[in-house]
């Protein structure tokens, strides 16, 4: 690139003064950015479809020779003969352990987004960015041995509490036994969305307007109130990118889940009970053996495949819900 | 501008310290898979005989993954004109492998099932895949449960407790097997493997065999059974038994030495319970017979065995190459390295990591299908 528009700015073009430049006399540089730029856009396009090809053109193989029924049935049998596979355990677990992280972490996101953006000393919001950087920069497996050898059987106290406590909900009934629940994955999943979230939202604070704030400060609002009428109207569209973000990697995890998860192809009433299973753990956890002669494979692509929509939608509701608070908050102008 | 400097400059520190961070904590995270490796010795491998030359290709069972370390590491120090590359992708895809001709001989956890075997003879040009069963190993049901040392179950208690049809470590079926034993009222927590695999198939085979009534579901590679626990490989199991109270699970024997935690001996109905000790498992395999036709050695194990000091709950696993017609370009070579496996220094070398060398009778008629390859 440098090269190209090096000797354009040595020496000017000859007579661009009296009309607008033509789509004809693009300089060089120009026309090369833009192909480029036009050839990243197309590129992005073209990998997208082959990986959408590729999931229907394998599962569609997988799909033809169930005996089960896909989406209800609860068991994942695809080397028995006849093949017997279902999502539905599935799609339970990676929705309700991806909500319980975003619940648990989006809450506490934005108190330290805020904190570091408006509350915190310079001196102490600096490093505080760091170990949320930190934080993001440490691989899933590392978070998965954490989680399994440190964050489990430290939780059993607070599932019997919460048992004392919730139990009678039914949701939260612990039996004993090693917390490696759906509950524990979505602790460790919030812990892992964090700093996404926190990072994002971090910087779309800092970006509401000073006016705004100073002129609630001078109608005598204090810090809470200067918050809550300038800077999170402001930042709420950009705090749900966040969340979205952090979903999406809530709801593809997959070591972290693996290694914490005790995964059962069965839906406990409890979520403080051991079973349960997610998309992406359970591709990784069949994939060794799934015997290639088979639709082993396929069948997990066609799981794949059902994560792959699940993260589509999502993503078109985050953009749907950004576009209509576009207008109320005068963000992403 | 000097604002975007800074900030950059704090980026790049941030970055920094993030990496740097990040390869502390791997660092920490790797240390807890050693001590399971090929801790083998490597004695000095002088009775190898080299023949052929070039590379080995083999892909199979991840069982014998260790044991094949050991070998590989072993020959091409005596051989190091051949290079041996043995891929664990499983039993499967190593059994495919060999039958498209890709390989020289595949590691499989079960012997070629008929169909394979006419498959094979596509391959081997005048001949047929023949099942050499080179390694055993006994599989070891560890526990955690505080003040007991000494556990004794038998085939029927272990299928009700992996069944959760025994949910206490006080039950009456446990405290009969252990008169003497302070059995605490813990809950008990089964663990299984979560991922498919050839040890649930052969402990499930064991169970089925030797307990039918109590344990009704077909062998396979998946668990078949409801509740308990599940984690994902064998260290997993093994990791989770460790640190739970009232825990039991099913393991090859290298994860209950390496993780320092008890095995449960069998009472197989002999007149004393059975340790899960190499030894033990080469007796037990003994007790088995050659079922295979020919040349073929599969083994049928005899998991009801009450011969003393036979530890039943074993897993055998073979080479597959062939009989006749094996690839001119690598039949030296495979013949001279699966020699060495068979020999006494090869399966001596079995034991040292925690699988079972192959009983005599077994592995002298191995000795004559490996001499007789072509």
């Amino acid at each position: 690139m440098s090269i190209d528009s090096a000797p354009d700015t040595a020496a000017p073009p000859p007579a661009p003064a009296g009309k607008a430049a033509t789509k004809q006399n693009l300089r060089p540089g120009d026309r090369v950015f833009l192909g480029l730029a036009r050839g990243s856009g197309i590129t992005l396009l073209v990998i997208m479809a082959a990986i959408a090809v590729f999931l229907t053109w394998q599962a569609t193989k997988a799909l033809t020779e169930n005996e089960g029924n896909f989406l209800t049935t609860f068991e994942w049998d695809p080397n028995a003969e006849p093949p017997v596979f279902g999502i539905a355990v599935l799609a339970f677990g990676t929705v309700v352990s991806s909500v319980i992280a975003m619940v648990l972490a989006v809450p506490i996101s934005i108190g330290i987004a805020l904190f570091i953006s408006h509350y915190a000393p310079r001196r102490v919001a600096t490093p505080m960015a760091y170990v949320v950087d930190l934080l993001a920069a440490v691989p899933s497996i590392v978070y998965g041995l954490w989680g399994a050898l440190f964050l489990v059987p430290h939780l059993t106290g607070l599932y019997e509490w919460m048992d004392a406590y919730l139990g009678w909900t039914g949701v939260f009934e612990y039996n004993g036994g090693a917390a490696r629940s759906l509950f524990t994955a979505g602790i460790l999943l919030a812990i892992m969305i964090l700093p996404v979230v926190t990072n994002v939202s971090r910087e779309v604070f800092k970006q509401s307007p000073k006016m705004h704030e100073e002129a609630a400060l001078a109608l005598g609002a204090t810090r809470w109130e200067v918050i809550r009428i300038s800077v999170l109207p402001f930042g709420r569209s950009g705090v749900i990118s966040a969340s979205m973000l952090g979903l999406g990697r809530a709801l593809g995890e997959t070591m972290a889940v693996a290694t914490v998860l005790s995964p059962s192809f069965m839906i406990e009433t409890s979520l403080l009970d051991p079973g349960g299973g997610t998309f992406a753990q359970n591709i990784a956890a069949s994939f060794k053996e799934a015997s290639p002669a088979g639709i082993g494979r396929e069948a997990l692509i066609a799981s794949g495949l059902v994560l792959f929509v699940i993260t589509l939608l999502v993503n078109g509701l985050a953009r749907l819900i950004i576009a209509r608070r576009k207008e109320y908050s005068g963000a992403n102008a | 501008m000097k604002l975007q400097r800074t900030n950059r400059l704090r980026a790049l520190a941030a970055g920094a310290l993030a990496v740097s961070g990040a390869l502390v904590l791997t660092a920490c995270g790797s240390d807890d898979n050693s001590g399971d490796g090929d801790g083998g010795s490597s004695k000095a491998a002088s009775n190898i005989k080299c023949e052929g030359k070039g590379n080995l290709l083999a892909s199979g069972s991840s069982a014998q993954k260790n044991a094949m370390d050991v070998w590989v590491k072993n020959y091409q120090a005596a051989c190091p004109d051949t290079q041996i590359n043995y891929k664990p992708t499983g039993s499967g895809a190593g059994i495919q492998e060999f039958l498209q001709g890709k390989t020289a001989f595949a590691g499989s956890d079960s012997a070629l099932e008929a169909e394979e075997v006419t498959q094979s003879k596509k391959v081997c040009k005048g001949g047929q895949g023949v099942d050499l069963p080179l390694v055993g190993g006994p599989i070891a049901v560890t526990y955690n449960v505080s003040g007991v040392e000494d556990l004794v179950l038998d085939a029927e208690t272990l299928a009700k407790i992996f069944d959760s049809k025994i949910t206490k470590w006080d039950d009456a079926a446990i405290k009969k097997l252990n008169p003497d034993a302070k059995l605490p009222s813990t809950k008990i927590q089964a663990f299984h493997r979560s991922d498919d695999s050839g040890t649930t198939d052969n402990f499930t085979k064991y169970l089925n065999t030797a307990a039918p009534d109590a344990w009704k579901y077909e062998p396979a590679k998946k668990w078949a059974a409801e509740g308990g626990q599940s984690a994902d490989g064998s260290s997993g199991i093994a990791t989770n038994v460790k640190q739970n109270d009232g825990a039991i699970g099913y393991a090859e024997l290298s994860y209950a030495t390496g993780n320092d935690i008890p095995t449960v001996k069998l009472d197989t109905g002999a007149d004393a319970p059975v340790e899960a000790t190499t030894e033990n498992a080469s007796k037990a395999i003994s007790e088995g017979e050659i079922v295979g036709k020919g040349s073929d050695l599969a083994l049928e194990l005899d998991y009801k065995t009450t011969a003393a000091g036979a530890y039943p709950m074993v897993l055998v696993t073979y080479e597959v190459a062939c009989d006749k017609g094996n690839d001119a370009a690598t039949l030296d070579a495979t013949k001279s390295f699966l020699k060495y496996a068979a020999s006494e220094d090869g399966q001596k070398a079995l034991a040292d990591i925690d699988y079972a060398p192959m009983p005599d009778e077994i592995i002298t008629k191995v000795r004559q299908t490996v001499d007789a390859l072509a």
